[in-house]
């Protein structure tokens, strides 16, 4: 599936108060990192809605990075907590529908930590590198036995109704 | 309800589902007369007569109501909601399988192939030596026979055609089916797109005392016993009560036994899954990543089944990835 010539995209969502402000001093200081993430800024980690991950990769992105505050930094006091547990329930549930493992990756940076965020995106895009794409729609397709068989229905109907009448 | 009046034209109509929700509407009981004094029913495989070539001589729009029970497995019954679509002025998706795909959208943890393989080949208790699978089309001198196409991915009833109004519940509750059909009869029905029900959770109806929830471990039902007033997703047990649409009447926590959804999600909830496991995480009582993970590990050992029970054909993701079955 790898492919050299594959530009993954990536949505991340990074909080107000620590990553968003990484990614800001990443910036300003000229650190380069890979362009593939689209970063949304969130309030607090713990604003970071599972449903969110799940959206994200059902339209169509490959990966979707979550960083926020460090545990016991959050500006809200404890939300980060919250965004911990709800990423480790989260990844079971990905694990079980067939995601695989590192198209999900939560990070903690801090306001001060430009560098580490932009290694942290750098690596991230090359993990997704390696795995290729997701084109999470194409599962929802079916095989073109469909279209054939529906029409097979209506041409049979419309010869009954024929003999009926 | 209008005396004298031409009568209107109902059908009812079931696709991939179990029953449950003809029952539960022959469940209003002696107030189904009361239908039929207001409506031809014109079709109900269930309980009365109607031939589809009878549906496809119709105009467009010429039966009233249909109330569409199942989710869409088939190419058979995606025909049939295409037609009834048509058909149809009001299209109500009746009851947790036409909504949300309900159990047997979890077959989307499986693809044709697995569920074939298993059905036909592998079961215990089966007697198929030449291994004969069902074909969609059969060469016979007379001519050619068809057979429905099953398909990879069970489809809601919304995914396939427009729907007017839904009706949640597995199945619905009876009263709640009369409350819809006088909601019908008498014009009142909420605005078309809308969830027929109330907006509001199965904790709102439950009568358990709540108190604080911190969770250390997860316990199935047989695990523990239940103290028989207190909240029971405080006790450890995945309660679904506090994301899922009431109307039930809390009718399984108030005999010890969790909630697991079968109303669905409230207004505005996308994803019914997501929203449940995101109050479940945030109650885990646990602030380091290895408890948590172990936490979980152990106490949910099917993640799947325990938050999309009922939901998972209309979740955002809608079915388990291909390349993983």
């Amino acid at each position: 599936m790898s492919n050299e010539n594959f530009e993954p995209k990536i949505v991340g969502f990074m909080c107000n108060w620590c990553s968003y402000r990484a990614a800001d001093l990443a910036g300003s200081a000229r650190i380069k990192y890979p362009p593939n993430v689209r970063i949304i800024r969130v309030m607090c980690s713990g604003r970071m809605d599972p449903a969110f991950v799940t959206k994200a990769l059902s339209l169509g992105a490959d990966g979707v990075m979550l960083a926020g505050c460090h545990p016991g930094e959050c500006h809200y006091i404890d939300q980060n907590y919250k965004a911990m547990r709800r990423y480790h329930l989260l990844k079971h549930m990905l694990a079980a529908l067939g995601v695989e493992d590192e198209r999900v990756r939560l990070f903690w940076r801090s306001a001060a930590e430009g560098e580490q965020l932009a290694e942290a995106i750098t690596e991230f895009v090359a993990d997704i590198k390696k795995l290729g794409p997701l084109h999470w729609p194409d599962n929802w397709e079916e095989s073109d036995e469909r279209l054939e068989a529906l029409e097979a229905i209506v041409k049979e109907h419309e010869e009954v109704m024929e003999v009926n009448s | 309800m209008s005396e004298g009046k031409a009568k209107g034209k109902l059908a009812v109509y079931w696709a991939a589902s179990c029953g449950g929700c003809d029952i539960s509407t022959l469940g209003i009981d002696t107030k189904i007369l009361d239908v039929a004094e207001h409506f031809d029913i014109v079709m109900w495989p269930c309980a009365a007569d109607g031939k589809v070539h009878d549906i496809e001589k119709m105009a467009d729009g010429e039966i009233d109501v249909c109330l569409f029970n199942g989710g869409i497995r088939t190419s058979e019954q995606e025909y049939m909601a295409q037609l009834l679509r048509k058909k149809s002025k009001v299209l109500v998706a009746f009851g947790s399988c036409a909504s949300e795909g309900c159990i047997p959208g979890l077959g989307n943890l499986n693809d044709k192939a697995s569920c074939f393989k298993t059905v036909y080949h592998d079961s215990p208790s089966l007697d198929n030596p030449n291994g004969v699978e069902p074909q969609p089309v059969t060469e016979v001198p007379e001519g050619k026979l068809h057979l429905p196409v099953y398909y990879d991915t069970l489809k809601t009833l919304g995914q396939t055609v427009k729907v007017d109004y839904m009706l949640p519940g597995c199945p619905p509750e009876s009263d709640r089916i009369w409350d819809a059909i006088v909601a019908i009869l008498e014009n009142k029905l909420p605005e078309p797109g809308s969830v027929i029900g109330s907006n509001t959770t199965v904790c709102d109806e439950c009568p358990r005392k709540r108190e604080e929830k911190k969770i250390k471990k997860f316990y199935r039902t047989w695990e523990i016993e239940v103290d028989p007033d207190r909240c029971l997703l405080e006790q450890g047990l995945l309660c679904a009560g506090i994301a899922t649409r009431a109307g039930c009447g809390a009718l399984c926590p108030q005999v010890n036994s969790p909630c697991i959804g079968c109303y669905g999600p409230n207004n505005g909830v996308e994803d019914h899954g997501m929203q449940l496991l995101s109050a479940v995480a945030s109650v885990i009582d646990s602030e380091d990543p290895d408890e948590i993970d172990a936490i979980i590990k152990e106490g949910i050992p099917d993640p799947v089944g325990s938050f999309y029970r009922f939901s998972l054909a209309q979740s955002n993701l809608r079915r388990k990835n291909k390349a993983g079955v």
